[in-house]
């Protein structure tokens, strides 16, 4: 218990001055009003926690898996306080407790042990989640209320999921897509795939490419690459994320890259953070310094390259930040900035553009009741756009973006898509 | 621990979501935005309407049962620690913006209203509430009215007593009554609603408010000055003033405050000058350009370093945040920061500045200063470990001393953060015996089984319970 409880950082804890600037930035407070659903007051409980005048329990459990990992407080936090590195190590006391108590939280751990742990199980149910899409059972499934037999929030989220790339198409993928001629710069870039990206959105990593390569880059689909952790260490699973870090740093360090690049907001806030992962690691600490030292969100370096948009897109588009693309890594000005260079379109910034969507992870599965609450209100403010194209940078909000259009009957009338599909169409 | 009984009851008055018990639950409510101080509630209660507040307090005053009123629990001053236990009355949301009243000029909002959404949304319709604590994006108006918060506009504007008009409140028995109203002259009897506000929930708990507006400035401009001196800092503020001009903002950081905001926010602030001035100044066009000009000219005469007008809104904005960050700059110093509220008569500005700096330096603690050098309201700001329990005590001394010699300077205790509990002890010092005995007469006749926010502003025997249970 004593050794659980040392991985707490008092000082960053008592950073926290409860001031209470984080609330209106807070979903979940938003939500519910209630203090053990904000930042403050979770800070709080971990400060008692730490102390031992707080047992770790199952309502600790709840109110420090309720939060959505979004880190809009930390943006708010006048004290700067680390709320990121806060909560997970917060999870990671849970599991911890748990695990030394022989009790296991069955959802989260199957998913992440048995799934994201291995590349090529994600690669096996990405053909498996095609059989089923190809052959009409899914389809079938739903009509006759055979989905019914999946938990709900399953089968609530499999409405929102696209056709996937089929075996077929994913064998057609070169490992190195060259630099067009006329483009002027030439940059070695390796492309992060991701793993629940290159699943459902195989497509989308390779428009990545191919704008990369329009952009003069060489893009490099590195071998080897493993799932970057950011579920692991957002569930409490610190030490499988540090493993996948330094997997991942031992693929990409091979090739000599310039740049190290990933279209995922979720991916690339972790990516940014091997180095505090691995901090203490005497062997590692160097080398996840020299790795997050090159990664980018294709956005950051979209717009540092000559990419022309040379169609016309008369539409209205907003644009859905990802948290962990504008709270977690500030990337925030750049994906607005390509939008708006597409001749034709009408930018409309949304209120609460970095507001949560509610997708988090596998939050939106876990805590599903509440991630529908944060994204109808998300919702609201979308229609309230009155655009006809919703553009974001990170899977799991691509997914719940296209799952509240169709909660929000916006059906045909509204499109959710990846930034870089959509540049890809225009260039 | 609660009687099972009465939790019943509650639950049957508010519904069972409404009445919070569990262990991280009362944790939560166990602090507001004040360092040290924490004391768990037995319940949290979050009423939705006037009747069942006033079943609330009817429940707790036959049971003699402590109630806490609270907003956002951002005050800096314990108000709203349940230092007895009791019920932690929340009452976020009472959030609806009732009224605005365009012929009267007057609004009518739940006290659970957050500050910042209801400027908005009067200033949507061309009006302008000034009081802006610093806290106003959090903080409830509610809480504002029960503390009678101020901010940087006070010099000019006032603060939140100057602009509460009427008030529907409850009393501990469960009486329903309403004071004042929409009337700008009313002297029928005494003034309750001046009483209330400011009363920090001892007296009763507010249900409604109704706030004057004033119609929106045309305009504003910002100027900075960096002085030499504290005492050319506090000598611009008197000859600004004695030449009948009244700015909406005169704020001043010292040196240390200056350092601590450049080496976080990277604004290129000058670093051998020994104070900052920032003044703001509305109204017409003309006006505001004559006032600013003359306000640097001013300062010019007096020999300062360097004044600066920002020549666009963007610029003026990003100077007004400047100030705004100190005491988040402040805050990443050291784990615990105290922030106090001494307050001066404007003449005493350079005099107290000057005893705070020797104050600092006898016992040994590390003590910024800023605040608004307009109405006298300094923050003396202190950054401390509340682990290191000898460093503490050194502190406690440091802001006796302080408060004394605020006190000595015709100055108060408390600017604009209230009594609460931090600083009960120097209250009779302040308003002296006899203050205090009327003060508790006040409080016997509203609240006879003293039930209202126990242990605050003037309690007889401050009764401290143990802080937080260990589980």
């Amino acid at each position: 218990m004593i050794d659980v409880l040392k991985k707490f950082d008092m000082d960053e804890l008592l950073n926290c001055m409860h001031c209470g600037f984080c609330l209106p930035a807070c979903p979940t407070f938003q939500q519910t009003g209630l203090e053990t659903y904000s930042p403050r007051g979770r800070i709080a409980l971990m400060k008692g926690v730490a102390e031992s005048k707080l047992p770790i329990d199952e309502e600790f459990e709840h109110n420090m898996y309720a939060c959505l990992g979004c880190r809009a407080c930390e943006t708010a936090c006048p004290a700067g306080v680390k709320y990121g590195e806060l909560i997970e190590t917060a999870r990671e006391v849970v599991e911890d407790t748990k695990k030394a108590a022989g009790r296991q939280s069955f959802g989260r751990r199957i998913v992440l042990k048995r799934l994201f742990m291995h590349p090529r199980r994600m690669k096996l149910t990405g053909r498996a989640l095609w059989a089923l899409q190809a052959s009409g059972l899914q389809e079938l499934a739903s009509k006759t209320g055979l989905v019914q037999i999946l938990p709900r929030e399953m089968t609530e989220m499999q409405v929102a999921v696209d056709r996937v790339a089929s075996p077929a198409d994913r064998k057609k993928r070169t490992r190195v897509v060259k630099a067009e001629q006329r483009a002027p710069v030439a940059r070695k870039v390796g492309l992060f795939t991701g793993c629940i990206m290159d699943v459902m959105f195989y497509e989308t990593n390779q428009a990545t490419a191919r704008l990369l390569s329009k952009a003069g880059c060489d893009v490099v689909f590195v071998d080897q690459q493993q799932c970057c952790g950011a579920l692991h260490a957002h569930s409490g699973e610190k030490a499988d994320a540090k493993v996948l870090a330094k997997q991942n740093i031992e693929a990409f360090e091979a090739l000599d890259l310039d740049v190290i690049v990933n279209n995922a907001g979720g991916c690339g806030a972790a990516l940014k953070e091997y180095h505090h992962w691995l901090k203490d690691d005497p062997v590692w600490a160097d080398r996840a310094r020299n790795f997050v030292a090159k990664v980018r969100d294709i956005s950051e370096l979209l717009t540092t390259l000559p990419l022309q948009v040379t169609k016309t897109l008369n539409a209205r588009v907003t644009y859905q930040d990802s948290c962990h693309l504008a709270h977690g890594q500030g990337v925030r000005k750049q994906p607005r900035d390509l939008i708006r260079s597409i001749p034709g379109v009408e930018y409309i910034e949304m209120e609460n553009a970095d507001g949560c969507c509610g997708s988090a992870g596998i939050y939106n599965i876990t805590n599903f009741d509440m991630s529908m609450r944060v994204l109808d209100d998300k919702m609201n403010h979308v229609a309230d756009a009155k655009a006809s194209i919703v553009v974001t940078a990170n899977p799991g909000c691509l997914l719940q973006m296209k799952k509240g259009i169709i909660r929000a009957g916006l059906e045909g009338r509204m499109e959710a898509v990846h930034i870089v599909d959509l540049l890809d169409r225009l260039v | 621990m609660m009687d099972e009984e009465v939790l019943v009851q509650l639950r049957n008055i508010v519904g069972k979501n409404r009445v919070l018990t569990r262990g991280n639950e009362l944790y939560t409510y166990s602090f507001d935005a004040t360092p040290i101080v924490q004391a768990q509630p037995d319940v949290v209660v979050m009423p939705g309407d006037t009747r069942e507040v006033a079943e609330i307090l009817k429940l707790a005053h036959v049971n003699q049962i402590p109630v806490i009123p609270r907003g956002s629990g951002t005050n800096l001053a314990g108000g709203t620690v349940p230092v007895e236990g009791g019920i932690v009355l929340n009452m976020t949301r009472f959030n609806k913006i009732l009224e605005i009243d365009e012929k009267n000029l007057t609004a009518t909002v739940g006290p659970g209203v957050i500050t910042a959404e209801f400027h908005k949304a009067v200033e949507e319709c061309g009006f302008f509430y000034p009081p802006d604590p610093g806290s106003m994006r959090i903080s409830t108006i509610g809480g504002n009215v029960a503390q009678c918060a101020g901010g940087m506009r006070g010099l000019k504007y006032g603060v939140t007593k100057d602009y509460v008009m009427g008030l529907e409140y409850v009393l501990p028995t469960g009486q329903i009554l309403r004071c004042g109203g929409k009337n700008y002259k009313d002297v029928a009897g005494y003034d309750l609603t001046r009483l209330l506000v400011g009363s920090e929930g001892t007296l009763a708990v507010i249900t409604e408010i109704t706030l004057k507006l004033l119609p929106r400035p045309e305009t504003k401009r910002t100027l900075v000055v960096f002085c030499h001196q504290m005492v050319d800092a506090a000598r611009i503020v008197e000859r600004t003033i004695a030449e009948k001009i009244i700015p909406a903002t005169m704020e001043f950081l010292d040196q240390a405050t200056m350092q601590v905001v450049d080496d976080f926010s990277h604004l290129g602030l000058p670093r051998n000058v020994a104070a900052m001035l920032l003044l703001e100044q509305d109204g017409s066009e003309e006006q505001v350009v004559r006032d600013v000009d003359r306000i640097a000219e001013i300062a010019r005469e007096e020999g300062v370093a360097d004044v600066q007008l920002a020549k666009t809104a963007e610029e003026g904005a990003k100077l007004m945040a400047a100030r705004r960050s100190a005491l988040a700059a402040l805050s990443r110093l050291r784990p615990t920061t105290i922030l106090e509220d001494a307050t001066v008569p404007r003449s005493q500005l350079a005099q107290m500045v000057e005893a705070i700096i020797q104050i600092s330096a006898k016992h040994q603690v590390q003590i910024c200063t800023f605040g608004h050098a307009g109405d006298g309201n300094l923050h003396p700001t202190c950054m401390t470990d509340e682990r290191n329990h000898e460093e503490i005590k050194r502190v406690e001394e440091a802001f006796r001393e302080i408060f004394a010699t605020a006190l000595a300077l015709g100055g108060t205790i408390t600017g604009e953060h209230g009594v609460g509990m931090a600083k009960m002890a120097y209250l009779p010092q302040r308003v002296g015996e006899g203050g205090i005995e009327l003060m508790q007469a006040i409080k016997q006749a509203f609240d006879p089984h003293g039930i209202m926010n126990p242990g605050k502003v003037v309690a007889k025997a401050a009764r401290s319970r143990v802080v937080v249970r260990n589980a």
